[in-house]
């Protein structure tokens, strides 16, 4: 403790498992704002990943609000959220927002892309996964060159509509903090678009991590066609992203209201670590230039030219950095906005517990969870090119070019 | 609550057989004219109240108005306050606390309240301009962000204008400590709700005023009606120059300072 502290101000509120909420989050916004590429923009490069973003963002969706709920005091009256919300409060939205991008936007796409290989797989296979097939189907089968047309529409649709959702989705996350007029160091109007862009850049970069890593499991080889445009989106999102973040930062030096002072001694003092070194230094301008000299983001070949296998070990590389840069930015906002007094006159420290609730460990496991779910995710319905079955023999062959387009 | 005009009335029956007056009947008769007897001696029937007793908070709007020129410092609102409304014993959990405010020659502040200033302060030291004491409390703001935040409603504002927790119907997320701008609010360890400074109101709708008030010495904190003409607190509101804290903040507080100096944040 440094200075003055309200007397109640002295236990933080927030832990570490409130840092981990909107970065899984972000993730999940993210990884589907990269699966939209494909989908509504036809970026035709990033095809093979399209798949694998949609079940990373459910994957980190269903654990999303697991931080949350075990951080709540009374976890148990927790529905009453759903129940009694309260119009006037901005929390009270996580519920319905949560609840719309998960069923309307996720499941849904998901289910209406892979329905035609749902029904294809439970046709050939044998035992137990036949029948978690044919569950997954519904019970719509119908493989009818209408039906298929009529899925490839849905799905455009609900990604169409899946776009402002997801941004909703995060964008909202930034405005809980944002709205909180008490907290200078929360209280932007800019902090739901900075969470935007940097959900875009997190959601990329874990997508890209995943496709590389996963493709050197599988021991197929990485579609550099793919990797290079997923790092060239990357350096755009990231070149967005810090533009706002020094446009906030520039403001709020600039306008120096009453608590620049007590913001100045938290950043030069606590977040010295987090914020300049990890979130600016190694996660953001370092993995930036990397990539800006690597990927053909700028020109259409890359400045610095090397060897493919290099290459993807810079991309994997580049994308971990900025993983810890973006975990930084949500640890600044959450534990920086609560180390300093609303008084403005003092600090205080962030007790991190190791293996207690809100602990170390607890967000390990949380972080971990999502790796989990996906590997389940990925055994049920796989998103490699390989496993996709074309129509039977037999099938009307006037359908085949009009299938679902991935 | 029931009234006595709602209490049951057994049906006599009026037939010429039954006239004989028997114990049963006795009884019943009895039965039927104990309401109206007690209610002549206002004997109070399963604890209900007569209407016109009865606590209506349409009729008051509560504030406290602080004189920060006659606290001394002395911690006596911060020991009845924790007495009275059970706040934890530990340093941190504070529905009311004092602050002191030591200004030196050279313009420095420091501010200290050690255990909220419930112990009192040590001696100050150095070259000192000025010093004084603030009590702090819940503000009771009339636009209060703790009430706007809160995503279950569980934090509400009473129509007499307190801010109060509903302790079986918070979930304990906390949004409203962080939306305090006073650092009013703190989680209580044991229940795992938000709690504060109620403005002691069960002690208010019987007519008292909050334990911080009754105890403290000089009469530095005045409770009373914001909108009757003829109150304490009314008198402190007219004959004081008035200010409330971060009316930057919009908030609309209902703690009211005399003589606080521009330094108080």
């Amino acid at each position: 403790m440094q200075g003055f502290i309200y007397p109640n101000e002295f236990e933080l509120q927030w832990s570490l498992l409130i840092v981990l909420y909107p970065y899984v989050t972000g993730l999940v916004a993210g990884a589907f704002i990269l699966a939209s590429l494909e989908r509504v923009f036809n970026v035709k490069e990033v095809e093979p990943t399209y798949r694998l973003s949609l079940l990373t963002a459910l994957a980190f969706l269903l654990v999303a609000p697991l931080p949350l709920l075990l951080h709540l005091g009374h976890p148990f009256r927790s529905y009453e959220i759903f129940l009694t919300p309260n119009s006037q409060s901005a929390m009270a939205m996580f519920g319905f927002v949560y609840a719309w991008y998960l069923m309307v936007v996720l499941l849904l796409e998901i289910w209406f892309d892979y329905r035609k290989d749902l029904v294809l797989w439970y046709r050939q296979e044998r035992g137990w996964r036949r029948w978690v097939h044919y569950a997954l189907t519904l019970g719509a089968t119908d493989l009818s060159e209408r039906s298929l047309k009529f899925d490839d529409r849905v799905g455009r649709w609900i990604t169409l509509i899946g776009i402002p959702s997801a941004f909703l989705l995060h964008g909202y996350v930034g405005f809980i903090f944002g709205s909180i007029k008490a907290n200078p160091w929360w209280s932007s109007v800019l902090m739901p678009v900075v969470f935007i862009f940097s959900a875009i850049v997190s959601g990329i970069a874990l997508v890209l991590l995943i496709y590389m890593i996963s493709s050197m499991i599988r021991w197929k080889p990485v579609d550099m066609r793919c990797a290079d445009k997923l790092a060239s989106f990357l350096f755009y999102a990231m070149v967005v992203d810090f533009s706002l973040e020094m446009l906030d930062f520039i403001h709020r030096l600039y306008e120096s209201e009453e608590s620049i002072e007590i913001l100045t001694q938290l950043i030069q003092s606590r977040l010295f670590i987090s914020l300049i070194v990890l979130q600016i230094v190694l996660g953001t301008l370092l993995p930036m230039i990397v990539l800006g000299l690597t990927a053909p983001a700028l020109s259409k070949r890359s400045f610095v030219k090397m060897p493919d296998e290099l290459k993807r070990l810079v991309y994997i590389g580049s994308a971990i950095m900025v993983q810890i840069g973006i975990f930084s930015i949500r640890w600044n906002v959450v534990i920086g906005g609560q180390l300093f007094s609303k008084s403005l006159r003092g600090l205080t420290v962030y007790k991190l517990e190791l293996l207690g609730l809100e602990g170390l460990l607890t967000t390990g496991i949380l972080l971990i969870l999502p790796f989990v779910i996906l590997w389940i995710l990925i055994k049920v319905l796989p998103p490699w090119s390989e496993d996709e079955v074309s129509l039977p023999e037999a099938r009307e062959s006037a359908e085949a070019g009009s299938a679902s387009p991935v | 609550m029931m009234s006595h005009d709602e209490h049951p009335v057994p049906e006599v029956p009026s037939t010429p057989e039954n006239q004989s007056v028997d114990r049963r009947e006795f009884l019943k008769k009895c039965g039927l004219a104990a309401p109206i007897l007690l209610g002549v001696i206002r004997v109070p029937v399963l604890g209900a109240q007569d209407a016109e007793d009865a606590y209506d908070a349409a009729e008051h709007l509560y504030g406290m108005g602080i004189d920060v020129s006659k606290c001394i410092g002395c911690g006596q609102c911060v020991a009845a306050c924790k007495i009275e409304n059970d706040v934890p014993e530990e340093p941190h959990f504070f529905n009311t606390w004092v602050e002191r405010y030591v200004i030196g020659m050279d313009e420095e502040v420091e501010v200290d309240s050690p255990d909220g200033g419930m112990n009192g302060f040590p001696t100050a030291e150095g070259d000192i301009r000025r010093t004084f004491f603030v009590p702090k409390l819940c503000n009771h703001c009339a636009e209060a962000p703790c009430v706007q935040v809160c995503p279950v409603g569980a934090t509400f504002t009473t129509e007499d204008g307190v801010v109060l927790v509903d302790e079986d119907y918070c979930i304990g997320c906390r949004y409203c400590i962080q939306a305090c701008p006073y650092g009013a609010r703190w989680l209580h360890p044991e229940k795992l709700v938000a709690s504060k400074c109620t403005f002691c109101y069960h002690r208010v709708v019987e007519g008292l005023v909050p334990a911080c008030v009754e105890v403290c010495p000089t009469a530095a904190r005045v409770f009373g009606e914001l909108q009757t003409r003829a109150t304490p607190l009314a008198r402190f509101l007219r004959f004081n120059d008035i200010q409330v804290l971060k009316p930057h903040m919009n908030t609309k507080p209902k703690v009211y300072y005399a003589n606080l100096d521009g330094e108080v944040t």
